[in-house]
């Protein structure tokens, strides 16, 4: 299968702010990743805050151009943000955010909000436009009476439904969606989850969809990244990774899920500190708070590399292969 | 034995009632979930049992703490109870914590307040408390300003604050929700380790089912400023009576359950403005019947089970199959 989407040995780096003496340093959120979207495929991005998950999403996307690297798009390049082939992209890339009161403007109706996108692209006009709008509000399934509402007369699920139809509207192949249900009430969030998933199967949509919710990402993707500051840790299709994380991180990860009834029972609880990007530590990012670590860990950058039907970047895991073969 | 009971807690802002009648028991050491959807009144009802909402608020009904009554009690001594006998920690640890001051300073505040600890002996007790909480090396970072501390060691440092007054209950509103997954965990199980160290009672408010069944002995279950259900945490989530609980736990994606369609609740949480007459949750629920239009179902014990549920309609414990009761 042909990818839609690639990334090579992409990194972004941010420079942090000088500080009163000294020089200004730099902060690595992404960390050098290689990933490929196939076209029809939901590839679901986990990790927690300062994994680089967001700032991957919008690389991907072309709206911040990469420190070095590069994302291509249906084997092209990405062209840099803000020029004429970029502009052309948007029509066929879209990007859907957590909070969907900061993504509308609160005094346009939600009717003038579809609508804008499809008059930037030129995309109808007069009464097309009007009967484009209705389509979409279907689509997303809002009923025809809210075309007059603002942003604040809606629940908070259907303002996501209005920023999805507004995704929708110039027709794209390509959909991110950074931690979209979030925002949202449990019984909420399952309709907006089901409203993604019907529409990624009708029109065979790419999605990246980045979330820190391992159970919605489970219902949602097809495949899993999962991103440990600013590196893909472990990446397998989505049924093995939840069945069958070898990735100490990951394996954590699965075990910290909560399951209603159960108890604190079988939870891995990891020690130590959440990543921070600014602190690195040196070999395995995720030595420190790994129980499995081993002194090399701490030298030895682990490389993604294939594991039992996954790729894995973990020393014990190339440890046991090698003397599984030998 | 009873420590603090509350009795028909009603609570309006600007007319508009939110809370409409709220009975609810908490005894010693013991562990209750709150559980509901944003705007159900979980948060409300503690926020308006400690008098910490705004003037606007009309509260009535009566909230016992053992034998001093709470509602219309002069501030003193409202003040007297809270922090000291019932402690509340929020959501959002580092917007809890005053930015400008250092966290020793902030800790040592809550044990002057309440214990009248000063100067070498309250920091003494400062560096106790951050050790309890898992702060790794306090000593030294009892000097630090909040920033310095990620989400969930500012969590531990609120924790480590509602704790210096040695509280009998502690209110923890979503105090999880804020944080990544793995910080989560770690969380609620320093919070069950310290109920078991210091015998405190503990009210946990949240939407997530899954981390109140981990850390409660027993849960409501509230919808549109009223409980639904109550009982203890496995009669609950084995064989759940009301059709909105049912709902809450069908809608939750299941790691096992791969990509199963889920079975979302249609519609959405009514306007306290304008509340459907009869049971809130009728225009919503698959088994409402006329009745449910135009009368509202009670909180009564269940007959075949412990708990208690407001529904004409309940399902009875019989049926354990969760995910077929739902219909689609």
């Amino acid at each position: 299968m042909s990818a839609l989407l690639e990334a090579r040995g992409l990194v972004q780096e941010y420079r942090t702010a000088k500080p009163l003496f000294g020089k200004a340093g730099s902060v690595r959120a992404v960390d050098g990743i290689d990933l490929a979207v196939r076209e029809g495929e939901v590839l679901g991005i986990v990790g927690e805050s300062g994994s680089g998950k967001s700032t991957l999403g919008r690389m991907l996307l072309g709206l911040e151009a990469p420190h070095s690297g590069e994302v291509r798009y249906r084997g092209q390049p990405m062209p840099k943000p803000h020029g004429e082939a970029w502009r052309h992209l948007r029509a066929e890339m879209q990007l859907i955010f957590q909070d969907p009161l900061a993504a509308l403007d609160r005094r346009m109706t939600v009717a003038r909000q579809i609508a804008e996108p499809l008059e930037i692209h030129r995309l109808g006009r007069g009464s097309e436009l009007t009967e484009r709008v209705a389509a979409l509000m279907s689509r997303v399934g809002l009923r025809p009476d809210q075309a007059d509402h603002y942003p604040h007369e809606l629940s908070g699920g259907q303002r996501q439904r209005v920023v999805i139809a507004r995704a929708l509207a110039t027709g794209p192949r390509l959909l991110v969606c950074d931690e979209p249900v979030s925002a949202l009430d449990v019984s909420i969030q399952a309709q907006v989850v089901n409203l993604l998933r019907d529409l990624q199967e009708r029109e065979r949509l790419t999605m990246v969809f980045i979330s820190h919710d391992l159970k919605v990402v489970r219902n949602i993707c097809d495949r899993v990244a999962v991103m440990y500051l600013g590196r893909v840790v472990e990446e397998a299709s989505s049924d093995v990774i939840f069945s069958d994380p070898r990735h100490p991180y990951t394996q954590a990860l699965v075990s910290s899920i909560p399951r209603a009834g159960q108890g604190l029972e079988g939870r891995i609880i990891l020690s130590g500190e959440p990543p921070n990007p600014a602190e690195r530590p040196p070999g395995c990012a995720f030595h420190p708070r790994c129980p499995a670590a081993i002194a090399e860990c701490r030298a030895t950058q682990p490389e993604l590399l294939a594991h039992d039907g996954r790729r894995a970047a973990c020393l014990r895991l190339d440890r046991s292969r090698q003397s599984a073969a030998a | 034995m009873t420590f603090v009971s509350i009795r028909d807690l009603r609570v309006a802002f600007d007319g508009v009632p939110v809370l409409h009648g709220i009975n609810l028991r908490i005894g010693r050491g013991e562990a209750v979930g709150l559980v509901g959807e944003s705007g159900c009144g979980k948060s409300v009802t503690w926020l308006a049992a400690l008098g910490l909402l705004p003037g606007k608020a009309r509260v009535t009904g009566s909230v016992m703490l053992e034998r001093q009554e709470l509602i219309g009690a002069p501030r003193a001594s409202v003040e007297a109870v809270r922090g000291a006998r019932i402690a509340m920690i929020f959501q959002d640890p580092s917007s809890s914590l005053n930015p400008v001051h250092r966290i020793g300073r902030q800790i040592g505040e809550s044990l002057r307040l309440h214990r009248g600890l000063r100067g070498s002996a309250a920091r003494a007790e400062a560096v106790r408390l951050l050790d309890m909480v898992g702060i790794p090396s306090a000593r030294t970072r009892i000097d630090l300003y909040p920033h310095e501390f990620s989400g969930g060691q500012c969590q531990r440092v609120m924790i480590a604050m509602a704790l210096a007054g040695a509280p009998d209950l502690l209110i923890a509103d979503e105090p999880t929700t804020a944080l990544d997954a793995t910080i989560q965990a770690q969380i609620l199980d320093l919070l069950s380790g310290l109920r078991r160290e210091t015998g405190m009672a503990m009210v946990f408010i949240s939407h997530d089912l899954g981390a109140v069944s981990a850390v409660c002995d027993r849960t409501a279950v509230m919808y549109a400023g009223r409980i639904v259900e109550e009982g203890d945490i496995a009669t609950l989530f084995s064989a759940p009576a009301h059709p909105y609980t049912r709902g809450l736990f069908a809608a939750i994606p299941e790691i096992e359950a791969g990509r199963a369609r889920l079975q979302p609740i249609e519609g959405t949480v009514p306007d306290p403005r304008d509340l459907p007459p009869g049971c809130a949750y009728s225009p919503r629920c698959a088994r409402a019947s006329d009745i449910c239009g135009r009368y509202r179902p009670d909180l009564k014990p269940r007959r075949e089970a412990v708990g208690e549920v407001a529904c004409f309609h309940p399902f009875a414990s019989a049926n354990s199959t969760l995910r077929q009761e739902v219909p689609a």
